[in-house]
């Protein structure tokens, strides 16, 4: 299969209809509008449905609509517009609906700015929206990522009957990568079960609801919730970890996007021959304790390094459990960290002499002092 | 002896929750029928509100939603765009509705979604125990409203019969009431109209029935009848507001 230049939202436009999602719900939004018009154009080609709503607040809900019906359905946006689809993404995981969304996110909070940013990490793995329930995460590195993980997430959201959330950053919706289209695992419309609303004919009435006014029995819905969580992560996790076949002096913690800053970092400073090491999630949800703990016990000390101000670094910590000094780069508002800045974090805290030829160039992290000590 | 009336089978036979005197059930029996009669029960999905109908899905004996507070019209859609040989409808109260879901209600009227919107007005939030809605009349106490309903601070009641009337796009849409036999048969023909243009794949609709809340207005049956009738009625005009065989001859007209 050849590969085409595609940009990173149209990409994951296209990705989900190979997948076999032929409904969209949506509402724009900067850095991620491209994903609606892409899909306004497309679906109609290949017989599917394109809704603009009102705001993300219908959209989360026609999606709800949609799932609850049986059908394979897709939803994007970007942090605010994820914020207004909390509540549904609640229901929805209550109701134990497959749905995918897509986070490009952007800089927060509140209204923040439209540049790349990784402020929703917490948000997404941890405390989505009210109530014990958790969201598939999946963080794509490059436009070819978020092409396999959009389709990956439609497998896992069909799996589990549970919401997938694949996040990515402005850069990787913006940017143009080359990518190729792999031969989905699903396309086949979506099995509507024994659950799914298709009009009671022949069979007893169906409910899609998440009221237990019984405490006893939403005590169960939330053990059985979670039970199914334990299941998804024993078998779904997932990390990449890179120069870690023989010790290293330090491993670099990070996601998304910001993992290709400090793989670029880490291979100029081993060039050097220093001893870098990568570690990063894919799966973000489920984290993966053990791999990274594995990752860090490799490495003489640890550097995480996001596009926030330390959110993933509490997952590093609990996976290390105090065993190795960490230290955090981190940027906000837009701000992406140049693969110099990383260098020249990794010499200051291995406490090498920075070369002389380094970048001139300020961090813009450079007055943060606050060493993060596990 | 000649049977006259039975229980329809398009409602779950089981006691309800609501109050003594609530003519939820009235309606309750009204939109069943209307399935039954038009044979549609085998592909109906209905959604349930939030507020005094939130267990609702207990009692359609069809495919049923719960959805999120303000929301069903926005599920609606997905459903019924999903899905369109489906008939989908939404069951909501004057707060999901006319607050908390009023961008819902409008946005999915706007659109023409092919779905019938089952809209009751009680004037009040019965649920949560008698708070103000945006039904609440001048001068009704509530809960929220100790001195009644002060319109120089909170507005007028909205009228969501003509408000979605007044939207362009092609629609049936129509107030009645369920206080009295007479109004109960008009309420029953505007159901029916409303599910047939979905059946026909006409149009939106959407059927406001002005309904009592004995509990929370503080009155008896009897009075709340009475009370419906002198209060509300002449506020909440009944009738048809809005027809698509007319609205899209003013399209026309331009």
């Amino acid at each position: 299969m050849s590969k085409i230049l595609m940009k990173g939202n149209e990409a994951v436009g296209e990705a989900a209809i190979r997948a076999g999602c032929l409904h969209f719900f949506g509402y724009p939004i900067t850095p991620q509008s491209e994903v609606p018009e892409y899909l306004a154009r497309r679906l109609p080609e290949v017989g599917g449905v394109f809704v603009q709503a009102e705001s993300e607040v219908a959209a989360s809900n026609m999606i709800y609509g949609a799932a609850g019906v049986g059908v394979r359905v897709l939803t994007t946006s970007s942090s605010p517009g994820i914020s207004l689809m909390a509540e549904a993404l609640s229901y929805i995981a209550a109701c134990e609906l497959p749905v995918v969304l897509v986070n490009m996110m952007r800089a927060g909070p509140g209204l923040g700015g439209i540049l790349p940013a990784q402020g929703d990490y917490l948000q997404a793995t941890k405390g989505t929206a009210h109530g014990d329930f958790h969201l598939i995460v999946l963080a794509p590195s490059s436009v070819q990522e978020a092409v396999n993980l959009v389709m990956r997430a439609f497998e896992l959201a069909e799996n589990y009957r549970n919401p997938v959330m694949v996040i990515g950053d402005g850069m990787i919706g913006q940017m143009m990568e080359p990518v190729e289209f792999p031969e989905p695992a699903v396309g086949k419309p979506l099995d509507p079960g024994d659950w799914a609303l298709t009009g009671c004919k022949d069979r007893p009435r169906r409910i899609v609801n998440s009221l237990y006014l019984d405490p006893e029995a939403c005590n169960r819905h939330n053990f059985k919730l979670t039970a199914k969580w334990q299941r998804i992560t024993e078998a779904e996790q997932r990390s990449e970890s890179v120069y870690l076949d023989e010790p290293c002096d330090i491993l670099l913690t990070s996601f998304g996007m910001t993992y290709r800053i400090c793989k670029t970092a880490a291979d100029e400073l081993r060039a050097e021959g220093i001893k870098v090491g990568l570690f990063r999630p894919i799966t973000l949800a489920p984290f993966p304790y053990q791999a990274c703990r594995a990752a860090a016990d490799r490495a003489g000390r640890i550097l995480d390094v996001e596009m926030n101000m330390g959110q993933m670094l509490e997952d590093v910590k609990l996976a290390v459990q105090g065993t190795k000094s960490i230290d955090f780069l981190g940027t906000a508002g837009g701000v992406v960290p140049s693969p110099e800045d990383v260098a020249k974090k990794i010499r200051e805290v291995l406490g090498s002499a920075p070369a002389k030829n380094a970048s001139p160039k300020p961090a813009p992290q450079k007055k943060r002092k606050d060493k993060e000590r596990a | 002896m000649k049977k006259i009336f039975s229980a329809t089978p398009l409602l779950v036979d089981r006691p309800t929750h609501y109050c003594p005197g609530c003519t939820h059930g009235v309606i309750h029996r009204l939109v069943a029928e209307t399935i039954d009669e038009l044979g549609i029960r085998e592909r109906t999905v209905g959604i349930a509100p939030v507020g005094c109908s939130v267990l609702a899905y207990e009692y359609f004996n069809v495919d049923m939603f719960e959805a999120s507070h303000g929301r069903a019209p926005a599920v609606a859609t997905g459903a019924k765009r999903a899905r369109p040989e489906l008939i989908v409808f939404s069951y909501q109260g004057d707060g999901d509705l006319a607050s908390i879901g009023m961008g819902e209600i409008i946005h999915a009227a706007n659109r023409g979604e092919k779905i019938t919107v089952i809209f009751v007005n009680n004037a009040i939030y019965g649920m949560t125990g008698g708070q103000m809605a945006p039904t609440t009349m001048p001068g009704q106490y509530s809960t929220t409203t100790p001195g009644g309903r002060n319109v120089k601070e909170v507005g007028y009641p909205v009228r969501m019969a003509e408000l979605i009337a007044s939207l362009r796009t092609p629609a049936f849409v129509a107030r009645a009431a369920v206080h009295s036999p007479k109004e109960i048969l008009r309420a029953k023909e505007y159901i029916r109209r409303a599910f047939s243009y979905q059946v026909a794949g006409t149009c939106f609709s959407l059927v406001e029935l002005l309904s009592i809340c004995p509990t929370n207005w503080g009155l008896s049956a009897r009075e709340s009848e009475k009370w419906l009738e002198r209060e509300m009625m002449p506020y909440y005009p009944l009738g048809i507001k809005k027809e698509p065989e007319t609205a899209e001859a003013e399209v026309k007209r331009g």
